[in-house]
């Protein structure tokens, strides 16, 4: 079988550049996100009565903005979907990603020195180095090392 | 956490790391911390660079500079920034903080201020159409309040 090598793999999709964790408090989750994780505010806009664009990135990945969405009854959300949500997201059901160090026993040290909340500490499994951890709405992530 | 004897010594090296989060703007004895932690200081340096790809002075350094990027876009002086982050000269402040971002702190400056402005302004240049649409934010934002 041969392979024709096409332009079209240049065009294809490249990167992701925003991608949403919803959360049930902006202003703490804030807190959380810079203030524990040491993510950096990307904007802050607010975006009429109540309502607040707020997205934060990785340290060293600036050009994905995570937005902290709130959950509120509005053009999104009908009442019932909203309150179903936050009810989901206030049992943990979501897991929004995994998240990556440098360094996993140091970061795990510093998290929990801050307060984060790991429901698994560092543990060695098949598929790498791993902890999981719950942000202040009880969204949970996989904490993975970098390849060293 | 059995598995892992450097259990302890994670925890020291973090407290060392947060000792210099949380007194970045004193004068800082390098020395002191490793002392501290109950590293030699070579043991220190090394380990520090190890986990965290930063001496101990580059971390502190980097700190510094990171809130100073802070507090710049809140409209404080250059001065008073300088010496908020532990610098005593403004001259050898903006030097090493042109060096390492790239711009002056008085440009760094005007320019997160005219970014702040502008997402008050035209907020929706910011926001993905799909998200603001969702929201309702087409109908009810304006593009250009000014």
């Amino acid at each position: 079988m041969i392979f024709v090598h096409t332009k079209q793999g240049n065009t294809m999709i490249t990167k992701m550049n925003h991608v949403s964790i919803f959360v049930l408090n902006q202003d703490s989750a804030l807190d959380f996100y810079v203030n524990k994780l040491g993510f950096k505010v990307h904007t802050d806009a607010a975006m009429g009565p109540g309502a607040r664009w707020l997205t934060v990135t990785p340290p060293e990945q600036p050009d994905l903005e995570i937005t902290l969405m709130a959950i509120s009854e509005g053009m999104m959300f009908k009442k019932e979907a909203a309150e179903q949500m936050l009810e989901l997201v206030k049992k943990g059901t979501f897991g929004f990603g995994v998240f990556q160090c440098n360094d996993l026993l140091a970061t795990y040290e510093e998290l929990k020195a801050k307060g984060v909340v790991f429901t698994k500490p560092p543990k060695k499994e098949f598929y790498g180095f791993e902890a999981l951890f719950k942000d202040d709405s009880g969204n949970w992530f996989s904490l993975g090392e970098k390849s060293k | 956490m059995e598995a892992y004897p450097k259990f302890y010594l994670y925890q020291r090296l973090v407290q060392s790391k947060l000792f210099i989060d949380n007194h970045f703007a004193d004068p800082i004895n390098l020395n002191d911390i490793a002392d501290e932690a109950n590293f030699s200081k070579f043991h220190f340096i090394r380990l520090f660079k190890k986990t965290y790809e930063k001496t101990p002075h580059q971390y502190l350094i980097y700190v510094r500079i990171e809130k100073a990027k802070d507090l710049l876009k809140t409209m404080a002086l250059v001065s008073e920034v300088c010496s908020a982050v532990g610098f005593d000269s403004v001259s050898s402040f903006t030097d090493l903080f042109k060096r390492l971002v790239g711009q002056t702190p008085s440009a760094y400056q005007i320019h997160q201020h005219t970014i702040k402005l502008d997402i008050i302004r035209t907020p929706l240049k910011y926001v993905p159409n799909c998200f603001a649409e969702q929201h309702g934010w087409t109908k009810s934002v304006p593009v250009e309040v000014y």
